[in-house]
């Protein structure tokens, strides 16, 4: 059992519901990164999704383009990123970390390279945002023989046809994107999320945990009392923004930084 | 030999009118793709957000249905003639081949298509699908801003809402044509994230697109993007090579020996090249924007001077660095200042059938000012790209040979650029 199914079924043995803050690596400097993934830990994350910049991201919000922004300013590359999962990892052993990002820096690394050095690194899945199901085997066959998750969203523009070509593929759990947009928009219709996750729920004994737009408890309350969990990513990157972008931090700043999911946490599981 | 697949030829009619776009006949061969998949060899494919796939899947089907309906094609055939003005003459530069001394250099002249360039042969054809889909709201991203204004005028023309992205360092440099979309009642938004220019102005685009899908048509602006758009834009674009085909024949009573069409994402190039692929007696030359010289890394030259990757819904070259993250592009044409190519252009270079070739700026404007001045024909500067190309290839063929340069759009939107280069402010 990956590490990412055994923390989700630990959380549902416990009634707990999941999560999952994402955060761009290398926003705003390179050496914050790793603090901020305990401090997120200390907060109550149960997985990390970290984000591989990208000077192109299509499928994200201003929020989530400016942070990419400024991990660029610092060089922030995939291999950077693999070294941050390394470092946390020397001290956590039990947080699964996820990358997220888009094809292209994978794609340059090569398929077979990037998935021995993910392994490495004790990554423990992989969500490639413009990677639709159909164009995954390549890479994909890569990634699982060596235990790595491969996550997919679904969004609910999604056909039902297309949602179990996904589920066949998919592996650690299901990120359902709660609206028809990019990433930080506003929420959408609540009884037609409960609808499609009813449905879901019929095709596949997969995870469901929802993001897109989820910015604070009561978003976070709504979302989970119909789901397994949530994501949150635009509303920890603004606050992450406001940290300086050279010197350090202390652990009272970076714990201010993600007190949103400290106050989703006590929301959700307390 | 090189005519064995035509079916223009032998048909000697008093003259060229307007070439049915209705291809029946097609063979099924390598030059049939892309799949079902939009793969032509191992590039273009749909890479999008999930928001997105079923948006491209419908078109595709839709696109798919109508592209076997006579009648649509014949109300296409009837706006390219009315509207848009074609076909569009092929006409002998005399003076510019005399100042050579080689092969004869015929020019395909869509600069004289109404908006001005080949765009509108592509936005007429989204625009008669997206009325089909019941669309009100158009989208589209342009660099040069001829996209732009090829768009805002089928909206204007259909009274549809009309929004277009544009990088805000284009919409400095292409002022006129922003004028023109407003005139037209587009709405011209500017895009400040990332490098600022047309690789943005398509990001941004994406994202509207995802959050306005169910009203909202993408006209993509070049035969790049995920699937269907690059087989959807040559469809329409190969209007180009078909009537070239014929006016060729015709005129000339054969197939020209070689083709020549500048290439930024390469929507003109493919509707050049695309009618001729399988006519093996026709070499074809893709100019690329060499910039400043490839030499100093500030050019748009992806098929000679990138490599393979994955970027705005297809895998294509791109300029990328060695971290995946995308090149800023430099070209003194704002239309060829882009750091991907459509995936069919990607294709044909790997399999050689099409030879991709680097122009700089300074080799485009001497070509601007040659052309404005032997011929009285003022070109756009990315299709002084085309005839730098096409002269330096013609000055080391012979004089029974004939080469057909695309000259994709007049240059009227680039008097400011090149005035500047003059000093001169007008």
């Amino acid at each position: 059992m990956s590490r990412i199914s055994q923390t989700i079924a630990g959380l549902k043995a416990q009634n707990k519901k999941l999560v999952i803050p994402y955060l761009v690596a290398g926003d705003p400097q390179r050496g914050l990164t790793v603090p901020l993934m305990h401090a997120l830990v200390r907060a109550g994350a149960h997985i990390i999704e970290l984000g591989i910049p990208f000077s192109d991201p299509s499928s994200d919000g201003t929020v989530i383009q400016l942070g990419a922004e400024r991990a660029l300013r610092q060089r922030t590359s995939l291999i950077d990123v693999l070294a941050m999962v390394s470092e946390f990892r020397r001290t956590d052993k039990q947080t699964p970390v996820v990358l997220m990002g888009y094809l292209n820096p994978i794609e340059i690394m090569g398929y077979e390279p990037f998935a021995a050095a993910a392994s490495a690194a004790d990554v423990d899945g992989v969500l490639i945002v413009d990677l639709p199901a159909y164009e995954c085997e390549e890479l994909f066959s890569a990634v699982r023989p060596r235990g790595i998750d491969t996550i997919f969203l679904i969004a609910p523009t999604t056909t039902e046809d297309r949602t179990a070509a996904i589920c066949a593929n998919s592996s650690g759990y299901l990120y359902y994107v709660s609206l028809k947009g990019v990433t930080g928009a506003a929420i959408g219709d609540k009884s037609e999320i409960r609808d499609k996750i009813t449905r879901l729920r019929a095709i596949t004994n997969l995870p469901i945990v929802v993001g897109f737009g989820i910015k604070d408890a009561q978003s976070a309350s709504e979302m989970a009392a119909i789901s397994d969990g949530v994501i949150v990513g635009s509303a920890v990157v603004e606050r992450i923004g406001l940290l300086p972008s050279q010197g350090s931090c202390s652990g009272a700043q970076l714990d201010d930084a993600v007190a949103v999911i400290a106050a989703i946490s006590k929301s959700l599981n307390n | 030999m090189r005519c064995t697949v035509s079916k223009f030829s032998g048909s000697k009619s008093p003259s060229v009118d307007i070439v049915s776009s209705l291809d029946t006949n097609q063979p099924n061969d390598q030059f049939s793709g892309p799949d079902l998949h939009g793969h032509f060899g191992r590039y273009g494919g749909a890479f999008v957000g999930e928001t997105l796939v079923a948006a491209v899947e419908e078109l595709d089907r839709i696109y798919r249905k109508l592209s076997k309906d006579p009648a649509f094609w014949a109300e296409y055939d009837r706006d390219l003639k009315h509207y848009v003005g074609r076909p569009s003459p092929l006409y002998f530069a005399e003076r510019l081949t005399a100042r050579y001394g080689g092969a004869r250099i015929i020019l395909k002249r869509e600069d004289l298509n109404h908006t001005g360039a080949h765009k509108i042969n592509s936005t007429i054809g989204h625009a008669l699908i997206a009325k089909f889909m019941g669309k009100p709201r158009i989208i589209a991203e342009t660099g040069a801003g001829q996209h732009g204004v090829a768009s805002a005028t089928v909206a204007a023309r259909l009274g549809l809402e009309c929004h277009v992205y544009m990088g805000a360092e284009d919409i400095k440099r292409q002022s006129a044509n922003v004028y023109r979309m407003k005139l037209l009642g587009a709405n011209v938004i500017s895009v400040e994230s990332g490098s600022r220019t047309l690789k943005d102005a398509l990001n941004e685009a994406l994202r509207d697109w995802a959050a306005n899908v169910d009203n909202t048509y993408y006209i993509i602006g070049t035969a790049a993007g995920p699937h269907p758009y690059p087989m959807m834009v040559r469809d329409f674009q190969s209007i180009i090579g078909r009537e070239a085909r014929a006016q060729s024949l015709e005129e000339y009573g054969r197939l020209p020996d070689a083709l020549v069409a500048c290439v930024g994402g390469g929507s003109n190039a493919i509707g050049l090249f695309h009618p001729f692929l399988r006519d093996e007696g026709v070499a074809m030359y893709g100019a690329e924007a060499g910039g400043e010289g490839l030499e100093t890394g500030r050019h748009a030259a992806s098929l000679t001077a990138g490599r393979p990757g994955v970027l705005h819904g297809n895998r294509t070259y791109l300029m990328t660095d060695d971290a995946g993250q995308i090149l800023e592009t430099h070209s003194v044409s704002a239309g060829l200042d882009y750091p991907g190519v459509g995936p069919e252009h990607a294709w044909l270079k790997d399999i050689g059938r099409v030879t991709y070739v680097p122009v700089n700026d300074k080799e485009a404007l001497a070509s601007f000012r040659e052309l404005t001045r032997l011929e009285g024909i003022i070109p756009a500067i990315e299709s002084s790209h085309a005839v730098a190309c096409a002269c330096k290839l013609a000055a080391g063929m012979s004089p029974d040979q004939f080469v057909v340069v695309n000259l994709s759009g007049r240059g009227d939107k680039d008097i400011d650029t090149v005035a500047a280069i003059d000093g001169i402010t007008i």
